[in-house]
């Protein structure tokens, strides 16, 4: 594992975090650690901020008040080296891939690795076919475009890339979104085993039940800008919180019942 | 026990593997982190190893290691599989057991890698290359031609059937490449004007031919000058955002989506755009003329020292009806061309934004390139009908 892991602290502490757009605040006073070598999956309604909460962790958004620990530092007390190395030690997949357009499959693997390490071409090659190679494609697939990849292969992708610099930490927005269930299942397992193998530390944010229940060691709610239910899935069975509640125990989340069965038995 | 060699001159390298050879067996202890920083080191650290040609068995001693990644797992796979090329085998030693795992998902992946070759390489590149660009050149002529056969049908069909035509649409697209194009067309055809009235002073007044100064500025404007200036200005201002708005709009899959509504894009998109551009162009052409015409007529004033009543009056002498048809005939041709070229660029952007880009350019290019050859066609034939 990690070194990260072989301490308890946490791997991301996020504190009192206010952020807002104009007038409106979208995340209100949230608290939320993620600890080291676990998947949390992170689940909301639609606009309840759970990507903006991704997208201030990672620095991409400003936020207005509280503060963000990643392994340990604030990241507003450190200088622009430190945020680059801890950037480093991060990787994202964005929902839609956000793959180079003008870069081959290929390329699109190696460009992390070309611009913070200094390596020989074969090397690159090497280390990029390798990466495809664990996350299901193959080499026949690395001399193409972006826009000639399936929805599928286009995640599979983008996450070979998050893993390119070999991250600590990677998060991944909607990984299974717009996959069919045999695809998702697949991606779900393909998660499970590199964090299992590399000793990742996993956030998503995930819609789909399946891979909360097969995937997630615990589960955050995020509701009212706030994380209302934090824990593994017997405990979502068992909140009392209106959206949390309908949620795991509505129409769709029925299908977790034999699962809700087994955990109370 | 045995000796120990520096390998390569590099000491963070030599921090990370230290070689000793005892009873031809080669002991390697690693140490140090073997991660993505020290990919580099270790690579050439390895490679050293491996070229001793006569290494085959070897110890690998990982107690000494603090972390490994992928990186660090890649060299390790890539040694046991070079020494069981040539006959030899890896053994590893106090591998700590959480890295059981990711060597062996590296190993499975980096042979899986391996099986598929890659792309064999093509043979006579440049003679391929000059074929490809000739084959794209004559394409690209026949999607021209093409899509001059598509807007026509397109607009037989409105006529036909004129509640078809998309006439709100036309409009806007009137109003933002007519209408808003008029104040940068009116500076830009006036400064011309000034200049041209200017240069004109300045040479024929070694002669004392400044009369016919306004011969010169009057023909020269509205023959060709005034309708090439504003033809190029509307190609790189419209035809630049056509190609764009219809790229951007073929990368979104939105074309598509009219596609399966039942809509024909060159209906809905593509013939409001040119027949605005058909229609603004000739007004653009006037409205550019006169201004050009009125900036000759102050320079005139104010630098050649002639009155404009005495411009005016040479001015109605110098030319006729003639002159004035010659200008405005072309403007219409102008931008039917200009609008082919830029939507037949814009549906032939590709998934990438780089193609975007390139399209962009080569809509622009392309435009203005084939409005000059057509001046010079006009110029042909007015000449030869002896106007």
């Amino acid at each position: 594992m990690t070194m990260a892991s072989s301490s308890n602290e946490p791997v991301i502490s996020v504190r009192d975090l206010t952020v807002g757009f104009r007038d409106r605040t979208v995340l209100d006073h949230l608290s939320l650690d993620v600890r080291p070598g676990e998947i949390i999956g992170l689940v909301g309604g639609s606009g309840s901020g759970k990507s903006v909460l991704l997208r201030t962790i990672i620095g991409l958004l400003p936020k207005q008040s509280g503060s963000i620990e990643v392994f340990g530092r604030d990241v507003d007390h450190v200088d622009d080296q430190a945020r680059r190395a801890l950037q480093r030690r991060c990787g994202v997949l964005f929902q839609n891939g956000a793959l180079y357009s003008s870069l081959t499959v290929m390329q699109n693997v190696q460009f992390p690795m070309r611009e913070f390490l200094h390596l020989p071409e074969y090397l690159l090659d090497e280390i990029a076919a390798t990466k495809l190679a664990m996350v299901g494609l193959s080499r026949l697939d690395a001399n193409k475009l972006p826009s000639e990849l399936s929805g599928g292969m286009t995640k599979r992708v983008a996450m070979a890339r998050a893993l390119a610099l070999d991250p600590e930490v990677v998060f991944l927005d909607e990984p299974t979104s717009g996959l069919d269930p045999i695809s998702a299942g697949d991606f779900d397992s393909l998660i499970r085993t590199l964090q299992q193998t590399l000793g990742l530390t996993v956030f998503m944010i995930t819609h789909d039940l399946n891979s909360l229940h097969t995937v997630c060691d615990r589960i955050a709610v995020l509701a009212d800008g706030k994380i209302v239910a934090d824990g593994p899935l017997s405990a979502m069975l068992a909140s009392e919180h209106p959206w949390v509640k309908s949620y795991f125990r509505g129409q769709r989340g029925r299908m977790l019942e034999p699962s809700r069965q087994q955990l109370s038995g | 026990m045995g000796d120990e060699k520096a390998l390569v001159d590099d000491a963070s390298a030599m921090r990370m593997l230290t070689v000793r050879t005892a009873d031809q067996i080669t002991m390697l202890a690693a140490s140090d982190q073997w991660t993505a920083p020290n990919a580099a080191s270790l690579d050439r650290m390895i490679g050293a190893v491996l070229a001793r040609p006569s290494l085959r068995n070897v110890t690998l001693d990982m107690s000494g290691i603090e972390r490994i990644d992928s990186y660090g797992a890649w060299e390790i796979s890539r040694l046991e599989r070079e020494l069981s090329a040539r006959g030899g085998k890896l053994q590893i030693l106090a591998l700590p057991e959480q890295y059981g795992g990711l060597l062996r998902a590296v190993e499975q992946a980096a042979e899986l890698a391996d099986k598929v070759p890659s792309q064999p390489r093509k043979e006579f590149t440049g003679l391929s290359a000059i074929g490809q660009r000739m084959s794209n050149y004559s394409r690209g002529f026949i999607l021209l031609l093409n899509m001059v056969g598509a807007v026509c049908a397109a607009a037989f069909r409105a006529m036909l059937k004129p509640s078809t035509f998309r006439f709100t649409s036309t409009v806007h697209q009137l109003d933002r490449v007519g209408w808003q194009a008029i104040p940068i067309i009116l500076l830009i055809t006036f400064l011309i004007g000034s200049i041209i009235a200017q240069q004109g002073f300045f040479h024929f007044r070694k002669f004392g031919a400044d009369d016919y100064v306004v011969d010169m500025v009057g023909i020269l404007i509205l023959r060709e000058i005034g309708v090439l200036i504003v033809a190029i200005m509307v190609a790189g201002r419209s035809g630049s955002s056509y190609t764009a708005e219809l790229g951007s709009m073929k990368m979104r899959e939105e074309i598509d989506a009219l596609r399966t509504m039942g809509f024909d894009p060159v209906d809905v998109l593509i013939l409001p755009r040119i027949l605005a551009l058909v229609i603004a162009l000739p007004l653009l052409t006037f409205i550019g003329s006169m201004s050009a015409l009125y900036g000759g007529e102050i320079v005139a004033w104010l630098y050649g020292g002639m009155s404009p009543d005495i411009f005016v009056a040479r001015l109605k002498e110098a030319i006729s009806m003639t002159h004035f048809k010659v200008g405005m005939i072309k403007a219409p041709f102008m931008a039917f061309v200009i609008g082919i070229v830029a939507c037949t660029e814009g549906l032939k952007v590709g998934g990438s934004a780089e193609s975007l880009g390139l399209r962009t350019t080569s809509s622009v290019v392309t435009s203005i390139f084939l409005v000059i050859v057509l001046d010079g066609l006009f110029a042909v034939f007015f000449a030869s009908i002896g106007m």
